[in-house]
């Protein structure tokens, strides 16, 4: 079963976010399992706005694409080029060396806890 | 969709893919195993070393009597006929209209009788469609689909992989098959021997067999693949691999490229119907009449210039104009850049065309190249 990582908080579309500041912001293994092997994945710009609930990029497994929604809002302060080269991270290591990108974040969205997440998408929460 | 497929079917090994951690996905009415773990490391094995898969949701119709090639000349568009006793043939059932049924493989097994597999989604249909075409004819058409399983091992190391679970006096008969050709083998599964119909058929574009078992036997036969395969790096394979290296393999999938509103001219698949040989059978009128006019459009290879793959029904453009519609598309395991089937204006069809394939809203350049895409060394 997917891994729900305990500690980090989740949006309804499948990303994860810390608590950090600035915010670094992932895909679940939920999301990543349901995917399939990640070969794309197009990321905002340095500097770029995001909307929380709004879509900021696109994931494109071996079959299908899918939109990235930003689970904050705010200024994206860094991009982690390391899965922009290699997407599989995305698959191996989706709360670690997997995460998208940083947020200067002005303004939550709605996310969940660990446990609410893993509940309604049936992940494990460890 | 009726009652038997609304309900998800299982085939005999589904208990065994969740065993093996299966991700399942519905398949022409069946739970199907999507993947196992990861399906860029299974089509990698399948190309590289073998992969099993468990194909048992194709149909299995078995059309026997005194008449049965003439039968079949008459319900395929192929000249079945002419086919040698153990050997099999591609070839394709359509409508009056012209229309494409199925694609299926028939596996002449006597004289006076032939295994016809149609795909899963599509058994209904072809087993009802054949036995109202019989009408006439001295011959039994009998739908083996719910008690056959099929298995099939993909991959340059097959040969070896059968061998393990093959008595050595039948060697040969597994190193010396050809390509579309089938035969009755022995199997030792369990520590018992079953016989069953072994073919040099598959649908990766790697060398591979495919084994018709009776579900009784099906669960034996898989394990003591895996088993056997285990030291020549043998995989459980998923469909979404398997879609894939069809894909790479330039061959159509139903549904995709293939339906009842497509003309086998404008996929292809010309060669498959015999117009020339004797007698009335199904579709010729309309067929005669699809080639003399001739394709307005035909089923090409795209490769993508970029990183983004063309998916099902995307619109291809030439200046901003679209000329044609992807049918299937995704990045290419083997090859590191998108592949994409897609059907376009003849005037667009020479390889070497530049093209764009609309990806969201996004033009990204591609260009026509020469079917398959991926062909394997000899």
């Amino acid at each position: 079963m997917s891994k729900v990582l305990s500690g980090l908080r989740y949006s309804a579309e499948h990303e994860w976010v810390d608590d950090a500041s600035p915010a670094k912001i992932g895909i679940s293994q939920v999301a990543a399992d349901a995917l399939g092997d990640v070969v794309y994945v197009d990321l905002p710009e340095v500097g770029a706005a995001v909307t929380a609930g709004e879509t900021c990029g696109e994931v494109e497994s071996t079959k299908s694409v899918s939109d990235l929604y930003a689970p904050v809002t705010g200024t994206v302060v860094e991009v982690n080029q390391a899965a922009i080269d290699d997407p599989a991270l995305l698959n191996s290591d989706p709360y670690g060396e997997g995460w998208l990108f940083t947020v200067e974040v002005s303004e939550e969205g709605p996310l969940l806890s660990a446990e609410d997440y893993a509940s309604s998408n049936g992940g494990e929460v460890a | 969709m009726n009652a038997e497929t609304a309900t998800q079917r299982h085939t005999a090994l589904y208990e065994e893919h969740q065993k093996l951690g299966a991700s399942f996905t519905d398949f022409g009415g069946w739970q199907m195993p999507l993947k196992y773990d990861s399906e860029l490391a299974e089509h990698h094995a399948v190309r590289k070393t073998a992969g099993l898969f468990d194909l048992s949701h194709m149909g299995e119709v078995w059309v026997t009597g005194p008449e049965a090639g003439k039968f079949l000349d008459f319900a395929l568009v192929g000249k079945l006929s002419a086919v040698a006793v153990g050997k099999a043939k591609y070839s394709l059932i359509c409508n009056e209209d012209g229309g494409i049924i199925d694609d299926l493989i028939s596996y002449r097994r006597a004289e006076d009788r032939f295994l016809v597999v149609p795909n899963a989604g599509n058994a209904d249909a072809v087993f009802e469609a054949l036995s109202e075409r019989a009408k006439g004819f001295d011959v039994e058409v009998e739908n083996a689909s719910a008690a056959t399983s099929l298995a099939a091992v993909q991959g340059p190391n097959s040969v070896e992989i059968l061998l393990q679970l093959v008595p050595a006096a039948e060697a040969a008969t597994v190193t010396d098959m050809k390509y579309y050709a089938a035969d009755e083998v022995t199997f030792t599964i369990s520590g018992a021997p079953v016989k069953l119909l072994l073919a040099r058929t598959g649908y990766t574009g790697e060398d591979g067999f495919e084994i018709y078992v009776p579900n009784e036997h099906a669960v034996s036969l898989w394990t003591a693949l895996l088993e056997a395969g285990k030291a020549h790096g043998l995989v459980p394979a998923g469909l979404a691999c398997r879609d894939s290296l069809r894909l790479e393999a330039g061959m159509p999938l139903y549904g995709n490229e293939l339906s009842l509103e497509v003309s086998p001219y404008d996929a292809g698949l010309g060669p498959v119907v015999a117009l020339k040989k004797e007698g009335e059978f199904v579709g010729r009128s309309a067929l005669e009449a699809q080639k003399e006019k001739g394709s307005q459009r035909k089923l090409v290879g795209l490769k993508g210039l970029g990183r983004r793959a063309g998916r099902s029904h995307y619109p291809v453009l030439k200046d901003g104009r679209q000329v044609g519609e992807v049918t299937s598309g995704q990045p290419s395991p083997t090859l590191g850049y998108p592949v994409a089937l897609a059907y376009v204006d003849v005037e667009f069809t020479e390889p070497g065309t530049q093209l764009d394939v609309d990806l969201r809203g996004k033009p990204e350049p591609f260009e026509v190249v020469s079917l398959p895409f991926y062909k394997r060394g000899n």
